[in-house]
């Protein structure tokens, strides 16, 4: 069955290349040549990974491309390594790259020579949410609750878990002590599962984890959500937890938590590629974007469903940049060397 | 004994006609990625996960999760065969594997293998299927602290009893560490000891040393010594799976033992390599053979397959019931259930109980299959090492620097490998134990890691390691077992007189 | 394997001189490692050890061990040879041609370098026949191609040759 998919998009493949070499290639629509490789500057697993799959599978499922996409994960250096492959491909359209912050993060972070302007803004895919989440046994029932006993307890005293470090959940930390004004400790982790089950194992006292990554402990009541770090409630009203849907979440602000974070689900290609593939590449995404499966992720996920191309997104990117860099400054996280 | 009923409908949801092909399919394209190294269980189920998206989810599961199967059966056979492990969990399989292999035996010990593994697989099942929900409890009080004593008690348990001279087994160990440290540091999120070169980004991967350490420096060894596999002339016997089967029996306590540990270290989640690694020490150390070990001791096999087996499947567990994945293909399997729309958590056993008890079961089947199968090829594997070295070698190294160019898709690793060979072949004549230097670049970063998160938690206070019941019993048995060659030569000293009277 | 290497009559490398030369690299890695902590902190700060502070202690730990072996590999008096010249000249007939392999793997792509290291090995050293040869050394790539490109999607690295069939 596998196989004989397989041998299908092999025939395709091997008679898109007769058909290239013979220089007859109809005019038009630009495709890739060749598989397609799909960057994920992150680990097996993670929130990057997965969508990055998940778009494989759905380009895969109703056959959006001809060519195959093949994910492939650089984790090194904190996805410098993958980032830093992106710059090595200048010129090359069938590459691809998918975004966390550490885009932004990594360069500053660890001066490794990277930077947006050395890739070519593709689309914007969604945004991901973060949440303060605390263990279901704690007494606070609320942001006010929580801040008034971090403000009366001694500087590091609770537990921030995170994943990373000098990214985006040490970042939110960061500007949570600020807002605050006492310390607290960031302890960081490899991954989002990890940390969302530590605080259920009370081994820290609270967490920023995605929606996605801390869902299926809210639903067992083992987590409790004090409020979502964006400018607005979330759109999802489904009963997910008891009777508390997401939407219920208030945010940060209307608690008096004057703090603001989204994360970049993004992609990007190598700079100096023909414009022809960028617009393959922007309609390949709107298409994706469309399918229930892409639906279904963002529901379960919980994501910002905005998206954005071209030149708004680029203009987009540039301020976000901006901002990291003077969060990053703030909190003394730029690289020294 | 509500699961027994709910295990029942398990299996007959798996029992179908498709189903079975999925898990034979599996098993199959498993066994083919825990041979080719670098093309890890993580790797494989990853790049046919989007496959899986148009069948149901527990078809989806059995097939993936039967990869994962063959790959832990598959990482065994080049170890044994050509000291090159597949898998980071099938080094402690090539310390007595490959010198059986060269003893002719090759055969006895892919059989003992095999049937360990399964041993390891099917108690790790029938504990999964009994104790899910206490086992859950169990994990979730493992902290900083606690992981770093189990990581402790894995190197104590395996160090300070091989035969060289101490201070090369503390070089080759602290080399390993400091190999392990090379990259970004995930504490501080700082890079050192890189140097500016955008190559060691990453770090150096296990896999990479392993297969220069092991493969390379073993293939180089064999040209020193002339153009020949010793095994060459292992006889090719169509009974030697029924023959090693009624040896297999004397050694249950090493098994029970191991799939103990297995389990143990799963759950917690340390996963399959530490696990290996310490039944192999622990079982070395219990043996009243345990002087032979690493010249083809079948007992050497035993122990480190049965618990790698048992653990990479009760690190299943801890990915269901809390999402947290034991291993990095679990971590991949887990993202998969999240792509089916199953939220794993603990309420997953609840509301997708279909699911999971199909999947448990598939575990059960899986197993059986995955044995027949690879047991069926036990002559065909052993028959390899009949092919002549001049044709043999070329292939291995080709396979080798693909295993290593793929960890990371990156030339640079190829170079790496071949480094880490030359240094393989110049510390074995050197009597330099490779052990404890590939266990610290397994371990390095994670224990080190795991150390760091707990005196963050205890604010600089060394304290926090004997903070609790749990962290204690384990830190202590760790120093116990460090020292317990020490502490065994007192005891008999002691004794003697004793006996004497 | 009739002489043993302990014979005096062999020539080749003592023994003691490659322990020395393993030894002395081997504190060289430490140094390195020394260095290289020094350069990122090796503290005790508010929150734990800086970066720097485990690798520095295990760079001193290498240091200290190595510098105790070269010492004792210095003073063994055996005349023990590490192996015969005939013996580093057969390991050297792998190590050169994979040296070559392993550079040229970026130029010329994995498999027209996979195929050149097996035939040349097998005509040179095993001095088998054209025909399986080529059947092994092209044969192998094939596999190779439909295993990890076709099956696993995986993207191995390629050169002038793959460009120019356009795979």
């Amino acid at each position: 069955m596998i196989e004989s998919r397989r041998f299908r998009a092999f025939v395709l493949a091997a008679s898109a290349t007769i058909v290239a070499s013979l220089g007859v290639a109809p005019a038009g629509a630009w495709e890739p040549t060749r598989n397609v490789e799909f960057i994920v500057p992150a680990g097996t697993g993670g929130g990057a990974d997965q969508m990055a799959r998940m778009i494989q599978g759905i380009i895969a499922k109703h056959n959006l491309m001809k060519q195959t996409m093949v994910v492939v994960n650089k984790a090194g250096g904190a996805g410098g390594e993958g980032f830093l492959d992106i710059k090595g491909a200048k010129g090359n359209p069938n590459k691809l790259v998918i975004t966390l912050s550490n885009l932004f993060t990594t360069p500053l972070a660890t001066g490794i020579p990277f930077s947006w302007k050395d890739m070519t803004p593709v689309s914007m895919l969604a945004l991901d949410e973060f949440v303060l989440w605390v263990n279901a046994d704690s007494p606070y029932k609320t942001v006010q609750e929580y801040v008034a006993a971090i403000k009366a307890a001694p500087n590091g005293q609770f537990k921030m878990g995170g994943t990373g470090s000098k990214q985006e959940d040490q970042i939110i930390t960061v500007a949570l002590e600020k807002a605050i004004g006492k310390k607290m400790t960031y302890v960081p982790y490899k991954g989002g599962g990890e940390v969302a089950v530590q605080l259920v194992g009370k081994h820290i006292d609270s967490t920023v984890n995605n929606p996605i990554e801390a869902v299926a402990q809210w639903r067992a009541g083992k987590l409790r959500p004090l409020c979502v770090f964006d400018s607005k409630p979330l759109p999802y009203t489904d009963k997910v937890a008891g009777d508390m849907s997401w939407a219920d979440i208030p945010t940060c602000k209307s608690q008096g938590l004057d703090i603001e974070y989204l994360m970049l689900r993004g992609v990007f290609m190598p700079a100096g590629v023909p414009k022809d593939a960028v617009d393959y590449y922007v309609d390949l995404f709107k298409k994706v974007r469309a399918t229930p499966e892409w639906a279904q992720l963002m529901k379960d996920g919980a994501f910002n469903q905005s998206s954005m191309t071209g030149a708004d997104y680029a203009k987009w990117v540039e301020n976000e940049e901006k901002r990291h860099r003077d969060l990053m400054k703030e909190a003394g996280f730029l690289a020294t060397n | 004994m509500e699961s027994i009923g709910d295990l029942m409908g398990g299996f007959a949801v798996v029992l179908s006609w498709q189903n079975l092909l999925y898990m034979v399919i599996g098993i199959v394209l498993g066994v083919i990625i825990g041979v080719l190294p670098g093309l890890g269980g993580a790797n494989g189920v990853a790049i046919l996960l989007p496959l899986t998206f148009s069948m149901s989810p527990t078809s989806a599961i059995i097939l993936l999760s039967c990869i994962y199967w063959g790959a832990l059966f598959g990482g065994a056979i080049t170890s044994i065969l050509f000291n090159i492990p597949g898998e980071p969990w099938s080094v402690a399989t090539t310390f007595d594997g490959h010198p059986m292999a060269q003893n002719g035996k090759a055969g006895e010990a892919l059989t003992a293998a095999f049937t360990s593994s399964f041993v390891g697989a099917l108690f790790a099942v029938i504990v999964i299927t009994l104790a899910a929900p206490l086992v859950a409890s169990f994990a979730l009080q493992f902290g900083p602290a606690e992981k770093f004593s189990v990581f402790f008690l894995a190197f104590c348990s395996f160090v300070g009893m091989g035969k060289e001279p101490p201070t090369k087994t503390i070089a080759a160990m602290m080399l390993g560490f400091a190999l392990a440290a090379v990259g970004t540091d995930t504490v501080t999120g700082q890079l050192r000891l890189t140097f500016g070169s955008t190559e060691l980004l990453g770090g150096f991967d296990f896999l990479i040393a392993v297969i220069g350490l092991f493969g390379i420096g073993e293939i180089l060894l064999t040209m020193e010594e002339g153009l020949s596999f010793k095994g060459k002339a292992a006889g090719i016997n169509r009974k030697v799976v029924l023959q090693t089967w009624k040896e297999l029996p004397r050694y249950w306590v090493t098994s029970l033992r191991s799939c103990l540990i297995g389990c143990w270290m799963g759950i917690t989640p340390a996963g399959a390599t530490p696990a290996s690694f310490m039944s192999y020490g622990i079982a070395k150390r219990a043996s009243k053979n345990g002087d032979k070990f690493g010249t083809g001791e079948i007992e050497g096999v035993i122990a480190p397959e049965t618990a790698a087996h048992a653990a990479g499947t009760s690190a299943l567990l801890p990915m269901l019931s809390l999402g947290v994945p034991g291993s990095p293909t679990a971590a991949v399997l887990l993202g998969g259930l999240l792509i089916w729309g199953l939220q794993p958590g603990p309420l997953l056993f609840v509301e997708q109980k279909e699911f999971v008890w199909g999947l448990i079961a598939s575990m059960y089947l899986g197993n059986i299959v995955g044995l027949v199968v690879v047991l069926t090829m036990v002559p065909f594997f052993a028959a390899i090492l009949r092919i002549p070295f001049a044709i043999v070698a070329p292939v291995i190294l080709v396979i080798c620097a693909i295993g290593a160019y793929t960890v990371h898709n990156n030339a640079f690793d190829v170079v790496m490998m071949l480094v880490f060979g030359v240094a393989g072949y110049l510390l074995k004549k050197c009597n330099y134990p490779l052990a404890p230097l590939v266990l610290a670049i397994v371990l390095g970063d994670k224990a080190e890691e795991a150390f760091r998160q707990s005196l963050l938690i205890s604010q600089g206070s060394l304290g926090v390691f004997w903070s609790s019941g749990l962290v204690a019993t384990i830190m202590s048995l760790g120093l116990i077992a460090l020292f317990w060659p020490f502490l065994s030569t007192l005891y008999g000293k002691a004794l003697t007189p004793a006996l004497r009277k | 394997m009739s002489r043993s290497p302990d014979d005096p009559e062999m020539s080749g490398p003592r023994h003691r001189h490659v322990e020395m030369g393993v030894a002395a690299v081997i504190l060289l890695l430490g140094a390195i490692t020394i260095f290289g902590s020094l350069k990122v902190g090796i503290g005790w700060g508010a929150e734990g050890p800086k970066s720097g502070f485990f690798p520095f202690w295990i760079g001193l730990l290498i240091v200290a061990a190595s510098a105790f072996n070269f010492v004792r590999a210095y003073l063994d008096s055996s005349r023990k040879l590490f192996a015969e010249w005939g013996q580093i000249s057969q390991v050297l007939k792998i190590v050169w041609p994979m040296a070559i392999y392993v550079a040229a793997v970026p130029w010329l792509g994995i498999y027209v370098s996979s195929a050149l290291l097996i035939i040349g090995f097998m005509r040179w050293l095993g001095r088998y026949g054209w025909p399986l040869t080529l059947g092994i050394g092209l044969g192998l790539q094939v596999v190779i191609y439909v295993t990890f490109e076709k099956w696993f999607l995986l993207s191995l690295p390629k050169g002038p040759l793959e460009d120019l069939l356009g795979l």
